[in-house]
């Protein structure tokens, strides 16, 4: 055996190793969430969907979930629509500061979020905005926005820069031109930002710990409850959270991705 | 006096500091194939967005029917642009993007669907309708971007160096569709290119553009054989360039001075005097070659230094001293005799009058 494939080989190991120490413990979870036992042992004691129906008849559990759908909702459509209109200003206009508008438009994300959290606690106590789940979106959309705007971006990166005058030209105006060219071209990135702004959304906890005060988004009952106690509801939960915000990422690059493999064919079908 | 179709009136268009455009009048009738010639930044695609609405001129103004159309926004005014990329809407169909212009002037789903199906049918492209663009090759592609400029029937055509993408077979079968098609549909075109030998084939009249200017304008014969300055004699075909100063004046003929040799020449109007300077144009098709003195009355002698095939056309280039080419175009079959090796002294001569004396 070579030694190029031996090391082919040693780093699909190493690989494979990595991703079992990241995925083992998910799936333990996942399991574990349907064991009727108080503590998890293996072999599984029997298959009992018990801490599903516990975390359901808990008031706390449901009413954090419904918040964080809630606001994961509200969070991608508001940050997606910004994001579009943000991406597409930077696609079409040229104008004095822009990369200075450009670097404050995607510097949310770089913050640590417990900073962000503080100072929109700050802030939304001040204007009296705390507290509520409005101030958990407020915070949100500011922390979502820079993803949807950089995903939408690179979708009109792609597009050929003179398509949106050629809609012009054949008539269309400008609102025309938008809703007959620009956005059926850029759709999939949007659904791409739609579901990975909900995503973040759902996933983050600091923010929300922060703003939400005693507006409790899923992450912070989760916190809530293992401060308390560890019980094995938590692997319910969290196999709830894994899917839900899993599925939301995993749909947002089917959608990226799907596309962009049908427009690499036009490339090399053309000229 | 009616005026042409379109129009263009002293326009001038800057970026910035950058003059793009500076001063073009241009007039182009109805039913005319014009082509807009010069090398790249010469200002002929701005000259062609600024008619598409896709520029507003600085100044000067564009008429089109004999109204101001200046500031008429693009989607305002019926001037449809073929790309040099062809812009084909990649999320649409063949025969959604053929749709398009109709849609866009609220034209009922069932008469644009006919419309853009005939228009599809007479560019032989019916069997693709339902087809992705991304199915297409690109002479297919091509037909497309045609027929969807062409769906509303608007009164002239701009493309924009429409054939630059495809390879050289396509290209010729493509020049004489879009000729055919003009001359059937009777409709003004207006084309771009840096090509000579695609606005030669195609136009019935070339506008040569320099520097934001147009330098001449008129038949590709007129352009080719009696070009109107330097630039359009050095632009144009392959011209070899002298000049001189008159040292002889007899009846119609004058004697040239060159740094080369003295050649008669036919005497160009108004009529030069003794003394005044002049630039000699001698294509370089109508030179004969020999190994020993010169056929023709006119005579440069050179030092063979590389030769050109093109088909079978041949052009051979002469250092004739001092690092100047000339060049000289023949058929091959015509160079049988001749012994051409590289490094060999060769004649060049040519009669007087087929010497073209630039206007001064």
């Amino acid at each position: 055996m070579s030694t190029d494939r031996l090391i082919a080989y040693a780093l699909r190991g190493w690989f494979f190793i990595a991703l079992i120490f990241i995925f083992v413990p998910i799936i333990i979870n996942f399991i574990f969430s349907f064991s009727p036992e108080r503590f998890p042992t293996l072999p599984l004691g029997g298959f009992s969907t018990g801490w599903y129906e516990l975390i359901l008849s808990e008031a706390p559990v449901p009413r954090a979930f419904g918040n964080s759908m809630k606001a994961g909702v509200i969070v991608a459509l508001i940050s997606t629509f910004i994001g579009f209109a943000a991406a597409y200003t930077d696609y079409r206009y040229r104008f004095l500061g822009k990369n200075f508008y450009l670097a404050l438009a995607l510097l949310p994300p770089t913050i640590p979020v417990l900073i962000l959290g503080l100072v929109m606690l700050m802030f939304l106590s001040r204007v009296s905005l705390v507290g509520e789940l409005y101030s958990v979106v407020l915070a949100h959309v500011v922390y979502c926005i820079p993803f949807a705007m950089a995903l939408i971006r690179l979708r009109l990166a792609q597009m050929d820069p003179n398509l949106e005058s050629a809609a012009w030209n054949l008539g269309a105006n400008s609102w025309r031109a938008m809703r007959e060219v620009i956005l059926p071209f850029t759709l999939p990135s949007i659904f791409a930002a739609l579901a990975l702004t909900m995503a973040v959304s759902f996933d983050e906890y600091m923010i929300a710990f922060f703003v939400g005060g005693v507006t409790e988004t899923l992450p912070v009952r989760v916190l809530a409850l293992l401060q308390g106690q560890v019980s094995p509801r938590i692997n319910a939960i969290g196999s709830v959270v894994f899917t839900i915000s899993m599925s939301l990422v995993i749909l947002s690059q089917i959608l990226l991705l799907s596309r962009r493999s049908g427009e690499r064919n036009v490339a090399a079908g053309g000229k | 006096m009616s005026e042409a179709l379109l129009v263009l009136d002293k326009v001038v268009k800057r970026f910035g500091e950058h003059t793009a455009v500076n001063g073009v009048d241009l007039q182009i009738s109805q039913g005319e194939f014009l082509a807009i010639m010069g090398p790249s930044g010469c200002g002929k695609t701005t000259t062609l967005r600024m008619i598409a609405g896709l520029e507003e001129p600085s100044e000067g103004e564009i008429r089109l029917n004999g109204k101001r159309i200046n500031e008429l926004k693009p989607w305002q005014r019926d001037t449809p642009l073929v790309w040099q990329n062809l812009a084909l809407f990649p999320h649409l169909s063949v025969l959604k993007n053929v749709e398009f212009g109709l849609k866009m002037r609220n034209v009922a789903a069932r008469e644009r669907r006919e419309r853009a199906m005939n228009w599809l049918e007479r560019m032989d492209l019916h069997a693709y309708a339902g087809r992705n663009i991304t199915q297409l090759s690109g002479g297919e592609r091509q037909r497309v971007a045609i027929a969807r400029a062409l769906v509303t029937e608007p009164e002239i055509l701009l493309l924009d160096e429409p054939l630059s993408a495809l390879d050289a077979h396509l290209r010729i079968r493509m020049q004489s569709e879009i000729t055919q098609l003009q001359k059937q549909l009777g409709i003004t075109f207006a084309y771009v290119t840096h090509n000579q030998s695609e606005a030669f084939a195609m136009a019935s009249r070339v506008a040569i553009m320099s520097d934001g200017l147009i330098q001449q304008i008129g038949s590709p014969r007129e352009v080719y054989r009696a070009p109107a300055n330097h630039f359009v004699a050095e632009f144009v075909g392959s011209n070899n360039i002298l000049t001189g100063t008159v040292v002889a004046l007899d009846g119609d003929r004058a004697t040239v001075d060159t740094a080369h040799g003295k050649f008669n020449v036919p005497v160009p109007d108004p009529a030069p005097i003794k003394g005044d300077t002049l630039e000699l144009v001698v294509s370089a098709d109508l030179i004969a070659i020999s190994d020993s003195a010169g056929e023709y009355e006119n005579v440069i002698a050179g030092e063979l230094i590389s030769e050109e095939f093109i088909g079978s056309v041949i052009t051979l280039y002469l250092d004739i001293g001092d690092g100047t080419v000339f060049r000289v175009q023949k058929q091959q079959h015509e160079l049988d005799a001749l012994d051409y090796a590289s490094g060999r002294k060769l004649f060049a001569s040519w009669q007087g009058k087929d010497t073209y004396v630039l206007p001064r």
